[in-house]
């Protein structure tokens, strides 16, 4: 029992560890900033800059919180505010599931659906001509994605604001949006970035879905209806070539570290930000 | 706001709708029964058995892998570490790693992998599988844990009991439909990701025979047959999502029904 | 002077710096209901758990002294603190009934200490629920869930716990506060009818109540034992200023 729990407490840095040998051979080639700020990507020359990977990653990942942020928080408000007891429990079922919806469906319904809408509808809106497989298709998907993240930690945060402050609140007048808009909400919010920073870190590192619409091409994207290359779709793309190339498979274990190190980052940020939550609410 | 709600609701419709739409032509029974035949990603017979069974047989061993490590461990930061700094950080661990993207775990198993000089197979993805569903079965496990009230454990200890009985035979009995969620949630989140199986399980078109031969998965035949330009094969991988949808929705199904009943003796 | 059940000397709990019983020492008579009174918070508790070492699980306390029975202290290294506890049943304030069937319940302690399933056992869990008056409205669904009884049902099943595992001594913690006043009375009967078999212990805020039950009154005010005797004399001479002050319900 206790060894198991000792694994379990140092996983993460033997992960870490692990994957920084790999990525030693890379490092040990090229400076830190050569690799994270530039542009040339050829495997076969030994050139691996990280930067439109790292960009496309971050494009997908904005735009998919752009999306999410404004419609899970109305959301959240109203599964814990308005809604009648009833409506949210059977509202509630569906929210969860869409979290275990597999990655590989996720992405097989981007194809389906979102990529044609952009290309179709969207785009030439924009007066662009776009293939469909871009930055927005990406954040469109990796945005339903995040929804139940976002929506269940929310929607708990907003519910453990205490019944007090809510009927001091309507007893000096207050009507239940004000309630809502200055106490519940203001009280939440904490916890409500906690939310959006742990759903942050999984769009960050949400691999198939996005490798099936966003297009794969080693550019920095112009704009949201260009194709990108984040950095997971990356990895999985070039498992099979980097068999040959030892630094090639160097180059994309670094890519997983970087990966590790931002998403355990927001993580942590979050797990904080909820425990200081936690800790004034007791 | 009810709008934004309907948003969300709406998109979970709208994937089930579309999917099973574009995929209920091609879900034929052969889809289910056959193994790939020669050709059969250039459109000719066959279907995905193989990566059905092989699915469901990384993803059972997994879980059971998972399950003999998370419960000790959910259970030893409750009833034996309570509220030490030693319990606190692992918990902390256990959130980090749960973030962790399933493509990161893939890349350390296949680290790992190289070091030892394995080649990929079933034993090697149920592994990698298994160390993905560690931090989310375990952290499920412990939040059922922990609401245990005290006094149960009080009333334990007061007839007598060890640590170890009390841990065994109360805790679990009282916490016993929220494991059972957390174990079937766990399996339905493994059996559904292609990042970790992507280098460490290989791929084959045959049944699986033995643990140390590549297996087929349902994520990975889905990706590999949406990626052909032929139509009909295209047509199967929506038919192959739905198969994964159905299993995944399954195990769902049989979580709440199964909580329904085991909740006979909890005490509220 | 009944023989003594439990010789305690010099109990002294403290919990990070607080002092929660300080240096108590007394002769609790055997098969007798001694009763324990005194302000909310002022340990008896504490008291109650430091005997059956359920204090151990709390964390931070720490506990010197000595609490002997039969000549053998509890709190020796030596002893099995499994063992202790099977000699002393607890009886709590909110009934706990294990997540199990009412059989259940009831054979849990037997069988944590080797019991073996069988008509032995059987007869164990129907001895005990006889005895707490419950086996006449329970004995047709002994496999149904515990939870599903009433608060006054539970409590006296969990009494039927405690006597199962065989103990000597039975330690009361305000056992009828959760409960109505007709099954509170019922716990008081029973209580009455088991102390010639067990020494009881009772804490109770409740003075009517003490009064009823005791035998032998134990006065705690702030971890202090200020004052005890036989009840009769205890509630009409009180010696110290303190306890005629609770007595006469100026505070607590």
């Amino acid at each position: 029992m206790l060894s198991a729990t000792i694994f379990s407490a140092l996983f993460v840095f033997i992960i870490a560890f692990a994957l920084l040998q790999s990525a030693e051979l890379v490092l040990s080639t090229k400076s830190i900033s050569e690799l994270l700020f530039t542009s040339s990507w050829h495997p076969n020359r030994g050139d691996f800059g990280f930067y439109p990977f790292i960009v496309g990653t971050l494009s997908v990942t904005a735009i998919a919180m752009a999306l999410a942020i404004p419609i899970c928080l109305l959301c959240a408000i109203y599964l814990a505010e308005y809604a009648p007891s009833r409506i949210r429990g059977i509202l509630k079922p569906p929210i969860d599931l869409l979290a275990g919806i597999p990655s590989v469906v996720y992405g097989l319904w981007g194809v389906l659906l979102i990529v044609p809408l952009i290309r179709n509808y969207l785009a030439p809106l924009a007066g662009v001509s776009s293939s469909g497989y871009s930055v927005l298709a990406g954040g469109f998907v990796l945005a339903i994605m995040v929804f139940p993240i976002i929506i269940s930690v929310s929607d708990e945060v907003f519910r453990s604001v205490p019944s007090e402050v809510r009927v001091a609140s309507f007893a000096l007048g207050a009507t239940k949006w004000q309630t809502v808009k200055h106490v519940v909400v203001r009280k939440g919010m904490a916890g409500f970035i906690a939310a959006v920073a742990l759903a942050f870190s999984r769009a960050f590192g949400e691999t198939m879905a996005v490798l099936m619409v966003v297009g794969n091409v080693a550019k920095v994207p112009s704009s949201v209806f260009d194709p990108a290359y984040p950095l997971p779709a990356l990895i999985a793309n070039n498992y099979g070539e980097m068999m040959s190339l030892p630094l090639y498979e160097s180059a994309l274990m670094l890519a997983a570290l970087i990966l590790l190190l931002v998403v355990a980052f927001f993580s942590i940020a979050a797990r904080m930000i909820l425990v200081r939550v936690e800790k004034r609410s007791a | 706001m009810w709008l934004s709600t309907l948003i969300v609701v709406g998109s979970l419709l709208a994937v089930f709708a579309v999917i099973i739409l574009k995929g209920a032509p091609s879900l034929t029974l052969s889809m289910i029964t056959q193994t790939p035949k020669g050709g059969y990603y250039l459109g000719k017979e066959g279907g995905i058995l193989n990566a059905i069974i092989g699915s469901l047989y990384l993803a059972g061993g997994a879980t059971a892998l998972t399950f003999v490590l998370s419960l000790p461990i959910a259970l030893y930061l409750n009833e034996y570490s309570g509220k030490s700094r030693f319990a606190s950080f692992t918990r902390f661990s256990l959130d980090v790693l749960w973030g962790i993207p399933s493509i990161v775990y893939g890349a350390f198993a296949f680290t790992v992998m190289l070091f030892v000089g394995a080649r990929a197979s079933l034993l090697w993805g149920i592994i990698t599988v298994t160390l993905f569903m560690l931090p989310i079965m375990t952290r499920a496990m412990d939040e059922v844990i922990r609401v245990v009230p005290s006094k149960l454990r009080e009333a334990s200890y007061a007839l007598g009991s060890t640590r170890l009985e009390t841990a065994l035979k109360v805790v679990t009995r009282q916490a016993l439909p929220g494991t059972v969620t957390a174990v079937l949630l766990a399996f339905g989140r493994g059996i559904g990701d292609a990042a970790s199986v992507l280098f460490t399980a290989g791929y084959t078109d045959s049944m699986p025979r033995s643990i140390f031969d590549p297996v087929a998965t349902l994520p990975l035949a889905i990706f590999f047959q949406i990626g052909t330009p032929i139509p009909e094969v295209q047509q199967r991988a929506y038919a192959s999502g739905i198969i994964l949808l159905i299993i995944v929705l399954l195990a769902s199904l049989v979580s709440r029904f199964s909580t329904k009943k085991l909740m006979k003796y909890v005490v509220k | 002077m009944a023989q003594a059940g439990i010789t305690i000397r010099k109990l002294n709990v403290l919990f990070g710096g607080h002092h929660a019983l300080k240096d108590v020492s007394i002769d609790i008579p055997e098969k007798r209901i001694t009763v324990v009174i005194g302000p909310s918070g002022c340990g008896k508790t504490t008291f109650l758990k430091s005997l059956n070492r359920l204090i151990d699980l709390t964390e931070g306390a720490e506990i010197s002294g000595q609490v002997m029975i039969d000549g053998l202290d509890v709190y020796d290294e030596r002893v099995d603190v499994t063992d202790i506890r099977k000699r002393m049943g607890l009886i709590a304030q909110t009934p706990s009934p294990l997540p199990m069937s009412i059989y259940d319940n009831v054979a849990y302690g037997p069988r944590i200490h080797g019991a073996k399933d069988g008509s032995s056992l059987d007869q164990t869990v129907e001895n005990c629920l006889q005895i707490v008056a419950l086996w006449d409205e329970v004995k047709g669904r002994l496999s149904e869930p515990a939870s599903k009884l009433s608060v006054g049902q539970q409590q006296r099943l969990c009494m039927a716990r405690a006597i199962a595992v065989k103990p000597e001594i039975l330690l009361c913690d305000e056992p009828t506060s959760a409960l109505d006043p007709m099954s509170a009375r019922n716990v008081e009967l029973l209580l009455k009818m088991l102390k010639k078999d067990y020494t009881i212990i009772f804490v109770t805020h409740i003075l009517s109540q003490a009064r009823r039950l005791a035998d032998y009154v134990i006065f705690l005010y702030l971890g202090e034992l200020v004052e005890h005797g036989p009840a009769e004399k205890f509630f009409a001479e009180p010696t110290d200023t303190r306890t005629r002050a609770y007595i006469d319900g100026v505070f607590g």
